[in-house]
C-alpha cells in the first residue's frame, strides 16, 4: 500500500518561496555580485519562481543560469547514467557569490557535482545552496544548505514526489511517499 | 533512449537514427564544454583509451586524442610505423599485447577494410573506428552530418552532394549511410572513373557533371583526390581534374547560389578545391574540424556507458 502526506500545496509553496526571496535579499542586497543557479532538471522550475518574485520585490535583473551534473556524476562505473541534459551559464562566476538552486537535498551528491561544474567556469568568491526540501540523515557527503524551505525526517525508502504546474500537472502539489 | 546498443562504433551502417540523433545531442552538450574556461569533464577518468594508427592521420588523430583528454582519461598513442608491426607482429597479437596493460578502449585506423569488426570479436575492449581502408569512417560522417543540421537546423530533404574520388573514400561511404538514414537526399559527382559500380545498390543520384550537381545542391562535401591510394591512373592529370571537377569562386558565382561548402580535409589546394572557396564565408571546413571534438566526446562517453555488459 502507498501511503501519501502532502508537503507543500501552492498556498503553502508560494509562502515559502517568498520567505527564502526576503532571505536572499537580506543577504545578496541588489544581487550585483551573485549569480542563481538552478540543477537540472526540476531546480530549474524553483529558480525562475525565486527569479520571478525578487524581480516582484526589489525590480532588478537577476544574474542566473542552470546547468546539468551529468557528466560529472560519480557512479559511471556502477549505475545506469540518465541522459545528459543541456548547461547554460552566461555569467562568467569569477569573485561571484554563486547560490545552486534544486527542489530536494537528498544524499548530496548533485550538488557536489554541481560546485565541480560550477569550478569550470572560474573561481567563485563564495557558494550558497538553497533548497526546498532538505531531507534530513540521509547525506552521504558533509553538504548543508544555506536556505532551506523546510526540513523533514526520511528513510531512503520514502521517495518525494514533485508536481508542479511547469511540468504540466494542474496545481502544484508535493509529496512524501511510503512504499510499504 | 539513453545509450548505444553496442559498446563499438564500427561503422554508420549498424546505426539505428534513434542512436545518431542520441550521439548529436550528446555532442551538442560537449560543444557547450569545450566552451567553458575549463574544457573538461572527469567522465572517462576510470578509463584508458589507446589510439592505435597503422595509417597516417593529423586531424583524426589529434580530434580523438583531444577528445579524450577532455573526457579525463588517460591516454596511450601508437602508431605503426614505429612499432614491432615492422618486426612482423600480427594484428591481434598487437592488440592483444596493447588490452593485457588494461586499456579499456580501442581507437583504430587500419588500411584493410574490416580490420575493427575482426578485432571487436575477439576483444572485451571497446572499438572506436577511425578508419578502415575505403570502407567506413564513422566518425567524421557523424561531424559532417552534425555541422550541416548545425547550419541548416535538419537534414530532412536537404540536398548534400560528395563530390570527387568516391572510390577511394570511406568518408563517402559512411556520409551515405548516415545523410539516407536521416531522410537528406544524396548526389555523388566525379568521373566515372573514381565512382564504384557498387554505389548503385545505395540508391542515389550520380551526376558526372559538376555544374549540375552544384545547381543542384545545398551542400557540396568536396572530397580529397587520394592519390596514395591510386596505383593506376584514373584521369589523364591533375591538372585536368582540377579543370573539370576543381571548386572555385568563378564556377560558383556562376551559379550565383549559396552552398555550404566542406571538406574533410587534408585539403589539396588548387586541385579538387581553389583557396578562395576553402576560405570563404560558404564553407565551414573548420567548424567541421571543432565540431569533431565533440563528436567524438559524445561517441567515446556513450561508448563508455556500455562497457560493463
Amino acid at each position: 500500500m502507498m501511503l501519501k502526506s502532502k508537503l507543500f500545496d501552492k498556498e503553502r509553496l508560494d509562502i515559502t518561496v517568498n520567505r527564502l526571496c526576503h532571505q536572499l535579499i537580506e543577504n545578496h542586497s541588489n544581487f550585483e555580485k551573485s549569480v542563481l543557479i538552478g540543477l537540472q532538471p526540476r531546480g530549474i522550475y524553483l529558480q525562475n519562481r525565486i527569479i520571478q518574485t525578487l524581480k516582484n520585490i526589489i525590480s532588478v535583473e537577476i544574474p542566473s543560469g542552470f546547468l546539468d551534473t551529468t557528466f560529472y556524476r560519480d557512479d559511471f562505473r556502477t549505475k545506469e547514467i540518465p541522459k545528459a541534459k543541456e548547461t547554460f551559464m552566461p555569467h562568467l562566476v569569477d569573485d561571484k557569490n554563486v547560490i545552486i538552486i534544486d527542489d530536494v537535498l537528498f544524499t548530496g551528491r548533485t550538488v557536489r557535482a554541481a560546485m565541480d561544474v560550477i569550478m569550470s567556469f572560474g573561481r567563485p568568491n563564495k557558494i550558497e545552496l538553497l533548497v526546498l526540501i532538505d531531507r534530513k540523515f540521509s547525506r552521504h557527503i558533509p553538504i548543508e544548505p544555506t536556505y532551506y524551505g523546510t526540513k523533514i525526517n526520511t528513510i531512503t525508502s520514502q521517495k518525494i514526489i514533485v508536481n508542479l504546474i511547469e511540468q504540466g500537472f494542474k496545481e502544484d502539489n508535493i509529496w512524501i511517499t511510503n512504499n510499504e | 533512449m539513453n545509450k548505444l546498443k553496442s559498446k563499438h562504433l564500427l561503422g554508420i551502417k549498424d546505426l539505428s537514427i534513434e542512436e545518431i540523433e542520441l550521439i548529436f545531442e550528446t555532442a551538442k552538450m560537449f560543444k557547450e564544454v569545450l566552451s567553458r574556461p575549463i574544457k573538461k569533464v572527469p567522465s572517462l577518468r576510470h578509463l584508458t583509451i589507446a589510439n592505435i594508427f597503422f595509417e597516417n592521420s593529423t586531424r583524426t588523430k589529434l580530434s580523438f586524442e583531444l577528445a579524450e583528454k577532455r573526457l579525463s582519461a588517460d591516454v596511450i598513442n601508437f602508431s605503426s610505423s614505429v612499432s614491432s608491426v615492422k618486426k612482423g607482429e600480427s594484428l591481434l597479437d598487437t592488440i592483444n599485447n596493447i588490452l593485457v596493460m588494461k586499456v579499456d578502449m580501442i581507437v583504430m585506423r587500419h588500411p584493410s577494410a574490416g580490420a575493427p569488426h575482426f578485432i571487436s570479436d575477439k576483444i572485451n575492449a571497446s572499438i572506436v573506428n577511425a578508419g578502415d581502408g575505403t570502407h567506413e569512417h564513422p566518425t567524421q560522417a557523424l561531424l559532417d552530418a552534425f555541422s550541416i543540421k548545425e547550419k541548416l537546423g535538419t537534414l530532412k530533404d536537404k540536398k548534400i552532394a560528395i563530390i570527387g574520388d568516391i572510390l577511394h573514400s570511406r568518408v563517402a561511404i559512411s556520409n551515405i549511410y548516415l545523410l539516407k538514414k536521416i531522410g537528406a537526399e544524396v548526389m555523388i559527382c566525379g568521373p566515372s572513373t573514381l565512382i564504384p559500380k557498387y554505389i548503385n545498390d545505395f540508391g542515389i543520384i550520380i551526376e558526372n557533371d559538376i555544374n549540375k550537381a552544384l545547381k543542384w545542391c545545398d551542400v557540396a562535401n568536396v572530397l580529397r583526390i587520394q592519390l596514395e591510394r591510386q596505383n593506376i591512373n584514373f584521369f589523364p592529370s591533375l591538372r585536368e581534374y582540377s579543370l573539370y571537377f576543381g571548386i572555385n569562386k568563378k564556377l560558383l558565382d556562376k551559379i550565383n547560389k549559396d552552398i555550404i561548402i566542406m571538406h574533410p580535409g587534408p585539403i589539396n589546394r588548387g586541385i579538387e578545391i581553389n583557396s578562395d572557396v576553402a576560405d570563404s564565408k560558404n564553407s565551414i571546413i573548420l567548424d567541421q574540424v571543432e565540431n569533431g571534438v565533440a563528436i567524438r566526446m559524445a561517441v567515446m562517453y556513450l561508448l563508455s556507458l556500455n562497457k560493463n555488459e
